[in-house]
């Protein structure tokens, strides 16, 4: 099971999604969210005029929240424009377990994230929306679902569903084919705009609905008046590792690395390296990444992206490659099995970096032989992230590499820093 | 006389070679499946015999039913051939055999077309292959060969014993398979490389 | 330049049963865990009848001919 999702924001400007500090309760009611937000508008009404509102949200710039920074808009405006009618799903299973933001939002904040659902529902003329939320926050969106209905909010049907456990439930695919009964694995077929299962589908991170149902309040200019041109708004990350307060903030596009930190209370003990977009990112030294700024441009030259907005600090005791192991035989224990490359190359990279590990084994350029090997090959994205994590890894930890492959090692601390969950049930 | 005697020779000949035959394919198409097969044969060959077998196989069934149609002996009637138990001859014999025609028939017809109906339904019907060589078999006891004969018994309970192994073998894999995806229900890749793989 | 058909194979029916690197050593070669690589997704000329072989004889329809992407004007 994972942490208790702490919640806190500290960011300089007010934050628009996370609640007050001084409250952090009030917006999972009713009440306390039209207090601070106001009534939602209603999106409904002809073509022309949802195609207006898209433009909005397409000035506005809003990209996928959900690792993948697609244009919002790009998507809504395909299933506006379709045939028949589709159905909006968001994507509130966070299978990834770094990552704490989407189970904090639908925790403090659900009616954000149903506003935006039900506004893109009416924009894309959809017949439902279905909610899947992660076990941990799923009670406080059924519980916000319930005030709904009995206020009689929406036009359009909000269906809650509680989240499947496991890595790859919360791939686009997986959690559409859940939402239809099916077993949360990915289906392989390559997802063109909206169109993987039975009903053409708007499948979007929670977050990002969040933002589209500010956007629908406030207006474009409101949302590019926070962030850098290029990555408008505002965006959750989560902080985790060697740093004071561990948890989910608020926080600009553009700020520097080293500012994050300082929002978590900074590092207690001198960081070693930093892993940066989860656990299908990059492992970065810390010297060379606290003053960019944390953004897909300003991370660029690591070969770095903010992803889903995960830090994770090493401390500089830890082993940069023992924690790298212990990684890898998770993500390949977490594989759907579906696939022979991800299910046999996962399971061997791991073998080899364990043994690098423990002293005096592995080989390393099998291993850098079957990155490529597993990259591209599988239903879904879980071997080429696995394999851009542990690609990373071994440049990042070279002189660790080296240290181990003379049978020493300059960690202290044996236990692991990254929260690595058992099976799923 | 003679002339409808050499029918009945052709036509019980035919029965015995084809139960043999019946037999291979059986065979052939487990080997596929498991991956059998002498060591340094490509796996393609065994694929490719089951295929090409079954196709001829399926030839000489036509003569089968044809000269058994044609003997004015045992009359059959056309319809028996494709309908089981419609003969006024022998019902329940000779409603296996067509039995075995009808489901061997079915597996045949899909697997001429098995890219375009997808995996699914196609492996759907090639079980029934499983029930058509038992009926096959049946047939073959009652309304075919004269078990007195010492190598026709032979044949026919060797086919049999030889069968029975390839169906051993299929069950054990198909066992094996659902022990490990009992926990989870959608299909997964065996955790383990059968020998062919390396 | 004329678009070829390109090779493709599903991963997740695949089950590693080889036949296809057998038929076509010069497009599939066979990673580590006997799964095959698709080394040359362009179907050259001369090599349709046996990848029209190969696509019929995969035991689990995972071998798939996609037909050339349509030529873009201008």
């Amino acid at each position: 099971m994972s942490r208790d999702p702490a919640s806190s924001c500290l960011a300089a400007t007010r934050p628009r999604l996370l609640p007050d500090e001084a409250d952090p309760g009030a917006a999972a009611a009713l009440r306390g969210h039209l207090a601070r937000h106001g009534a939602r508008p209603s999106c409904a009404g002809g073509r022309h005029h949802r195609q207006r509102l898209i433009g909005e949200v397409e000035e506005a710039g809003l990209t996928g929240r959900g690792g993948a920074g697609f244009p919002t808009a790009k998507k809504l405006r395909v299933l506006a424009a379709g045939r028949r009618a589709p159905q909006v799903i968001a994507n509130g299973v966070e299978g990834e377990p770094a990552s704490d933001k989407d189970k904090v939002l639908l925790s403090r904040a659900p009616h954000l994230v149903i506003d935006g659902a039900v506004s893109a529902a009416e924009l894309t003329g959809a017949t439902e929306a279905v909610i899947v939320a992660h076990p941990a926050a799923c009670q406080a969106v059924q519980d916000a679902a319930r005030e709904r209905r009995a206020a009689g909010c929406d036009q359009v049907p909000v269906r809650v569903l509680a989240a499947a456990d496991g890595f790859t439930a919360g791939e686009a695919s997986a959690v559409l084919r859940w939402t239809e009964r099916g077993a949360p694995v990915p289906t392989g077929r390559a997802p063109r705009l909206g169109r993987f299962g039975h009903q053409p589908a708007l499948v979007q991170n929670v977050e990002t609905l969040a933002h589209l149902a500010l956007i629908m309040r406030h207006g474009a200019s409101w949302f590019r008046s926070a962030g850098t041109p290029a990555e408008p708004g505002t965006m959750l990350v989560t902080l985790l590792g060697a740093v004071r307060w561990p948890g989910v903030y608020e926080v600009e596009p553009g700020v520097p690395v080293s500012g994050l930190l300082d929002l978590a209370g900074g590092t207690a003990q001198p960081s070693g390296a930093l892993l940066i977009g989860g656990y299908f990112g990059t492992w970065v030294a810390a010297a060379d990444v606290l003053d960019l700024p944390f953004s897909a441009a300003g991370l660029s030259p690591l070969g770095a992206r903010p992803g889903a907005g995960i830090v994770g600090v090493l401390p500089a005791g830890a082993c940069g490659l023992a924690e790298t192991a212990r990684l890898t035989r998770y993500l390949a224990g977490s594989s759907a099995g579906q696939c022979g490359p991800c299910v046999f190359g996962l399971d061997a990279i791991a073998r080899e970096l364990e043994l690098a590990a423990a002293g005096g084994g592995g080989d390393l350029t099998r291993v850098r032989r079957w990155l490529r090997d597993v990259t591209g090959r599988g239903a879904c994205h879980h071997p080429d992230g696995t394999a851009l994590m542990v690609g990373s890894a071994l440049r990042a930890f070279r002189d660790e590499i080296g240290l181990h492959s003379r049978g020493r090692c300059s960690g202290t601390s044996g236990a692991g820093v990254f929260p690595v969950p058992g099976p799923p049930s | 006389m003679a002339s409808t005697q050499w029918l009945w020779f052709i036509s019980r000949g035919s029965g015995l070679v084809l139960l043999v035959l019946f037999t291979a394919v059986a065979v052939l198409g487990t080997a596929t499946r498991l991956g059998w097969g002498p060591p340094r044969w490509p796996r393609f060959v065994a694929a490719e015999l089951h295929r090409s077998l079954a196709l001829f196989t399926v030839a000489l069934l036509g003569l089968h039913v044809i000269t058994a149609i044609a003997d004015p002996y045992a009359s059959i009637g056309r319809a028996a051939t494709v309908i089981p138990f419609l003969s006024p001859y022998r019902t329940a014999a000779i409603g296996l055999g067509t039995l075995a025609v009808d489901l061997g028939g079915a597996v045949l017809l899909t697997s001429l077309v098995r890219y375009r109906l997808g995996l699914r339904a196609w492996r759907a019907v090639h079980w029934l292959a499983y029930l058509a060589w038992p009926a096959a078999f049946g047939h073959a006891l009652s309304a075919g060969g004269d078990l007195r004969i010492g190598w026709v018994a032979a044949v026919i309970w060797g086919s049999a014993a030889v069968t029975a192994v390839a169906v051993a073998a299929r069950l054990a894999a198909a066992v094996a398979a659902w022990a490990q995806s009992a926990s989870r229900p959608h299909r997964q890749v065996r955790r383990e490389l059968r020998g062919a793989n390396r | 330049m004329t678009r070829r058909a390109r090779l493709t194979v599903d991963p997740i029916a695949c089950d590693g049963r080889g036949l296809c690197a057998e038929l076509l050593p010069e497009l599939i070669r066979l990673d580590d865990w006997g799964f095959p690589v698709i080394t040359g997704a362009e179907v050259p000329a001369g090599l349709h009848g046996e990848v029209a072989a190969a696509v019929r004889l995969c035991p689990r329809l995972a071998l798939h001919l996609e037909p050339p992407p349509p030529g873009r004007a201008g």
